[in-house]
């Protein structure tokens, strides 16, 4: 699982050229100074407004996805036991904008 | 209706895990989640086969929920517990669906699956059985479902609230941004309508707000009391969970949910539509 590449769940189907993706994955640190996908954390997109636009919980690699408007957005990742972490991230249609989030 | 009758909380749900008269039952957006894990002896719905007619584009009739609960188990005076993620988007859908055909005793779950989660409380993928049972549905409660003629009638009549994220009630997303965005209807809101995203009636954990706070919300968003309201999203589960706040929570028996919501409305010929972040004008 540690070996999991960016990416995650495939967009077969999907066409990316017209979407303006958000990925990436959620990992917390282990004792032994490694890291470890986090299966059972929540994301959420905000808007830069900061309101709330869509939230997805993160798959067991610890993966999540979203489909956003180009523009500045916010991620917000809550997981149990971990404060919440917020990163920002351009989004570009054509362009899938790869987010590694670390709790 | 209010808070005591219509929510429960996780610790609750803990102490009646064992009562034979509440039956737990998962509803899902990602209706395999339900399968990674789930609540002990909770069944599960799927909201795409079980709970929307499979020909044409409705919601399953009297007869086809009264089978479906039948033959999972679920008995007439049974306190059902609804719960899942999306905190709780789909579980409030369902909860819709048992008052439109009439069961007295259902509750969501506060925070639904996500505050369980957050909570570390116990999940396992035991599959309940239970025996059938004969289910009598009521028939349909038209006082909390609006059609698309109605909702076109209130255009700058009754109160109109776009439950979805402002970015799609502006017109510059067409789906929640979860979901790929190619859709085939027009991008935009209902004239007149206010923007009172459904997220921000919870928590960052899924729970709902105060009353207080509820109240507070919708009434600085421009909600008139006096008047009927209609709440949409885009098919009609997030708007599901507004009309619980209104309806269930603050107690205001006149609110409907369209569930036909953008997806038809954004489809239809002819009607006025708003693109931008202002209401606009009937």
């Amino acid at each position: 699982m540690c070996g999991a590449t960016a990416g995650g769940v495939s967009l077969e189907g999907v066409d990316v050229a017209k979407e303006s993706v958000i990925q990436g994955i959620v990992t917390r640190a282990r004792a032994d100074g490694n890291s470890e996908p986090v299966g059972n954390a929540y994301v959420r997109l905000l808007d830069r407004t900061g309101e709330f636009t869509a939230e997805v919980p993160t798959s067991v690699t610890g993966h999540f996805r979203f489909f956003a408007a180009p523009g500045e957005w916010t991620l917000r990742t809550l997981a149990p036991k971990a404060e919440a972490v917020e990163k920002k991230v351009i989004a570009q249609r054509g362009v899938v904008a790869e987010v590694a989030v670390a709790i | 209706m209010s808070r005591e009758t219509t929510l429960v909380t996780a610790d609750w749900v803990e102490q009646h895990l064992d009562d034979p008269s509440v039956v737990l039952i998962e509803v899902d957006e990602d209706t395999t989640a339900y399968d990674k894990g789930h609540i002990k002896g909770a069944l599960k719905l799927d909201w795409t086969t079980d709970l929307q007619d499979q020909v044409r584009r409705d919601a399953v009739n009297r007869e086809q929920f009264a089978a479906l609960l039948s033959e999972r188990g679920v008995k007439n005076d049974d306190t059902v517990v609804l719960y899942g993620g999306n905190n709780n988007w789909f579980a409030a859908y369902a909860y819709w669906y048992f008052k439109l055909y009439g069961h007295q005793d259902v509750r969501l779950l506060d925070g639904g699956r996500k505050k369980w989660e957050l909570d570390s409380r116990e999940l396992t993928e035991d599959v309940p059985t239970r025996e059938a049972t004969t289910y009598t549905a009521l028939e349909q409660d038209k006082s909390i479902r609006a059609f698309r003629d109605e909702v076109v009638a209130a255009i700058g009549v009754k109160n109109l609230i776009d439950v979805r994220s402002p970015d799609e009630y502006a017109g510059r997303l067409l789906a929640p941004a979860h979901l790929p965005q190619e859709q085939a209807q027009r991008a935009g809101h209902i004239p007149t309508a206010g923007n009172v995203p459904w997220s921000k009636a919870a928590n960052d954990d899924g729970t709902f707000k105060s009353d207080e706070d509820l109240k507070q919300l919708y009434t600085e968003a421009g909600v008139d009391w006096d008047k009927e309201t209609i709440a949409y999203c885009r098919i009609g589960e997030r708007s599901s969970h507004t009309w619980f706040v209104l309806h269930e929570l603050l107690e205001d028996t006149s609110t409907k949910n369209y569930d036909g919501s953008w997806t038809e409305y954004g489809s239809l010929i002819g009607v006025p539509i708003v693109l931008g972040d202002e209401a606009g004008v009937a």
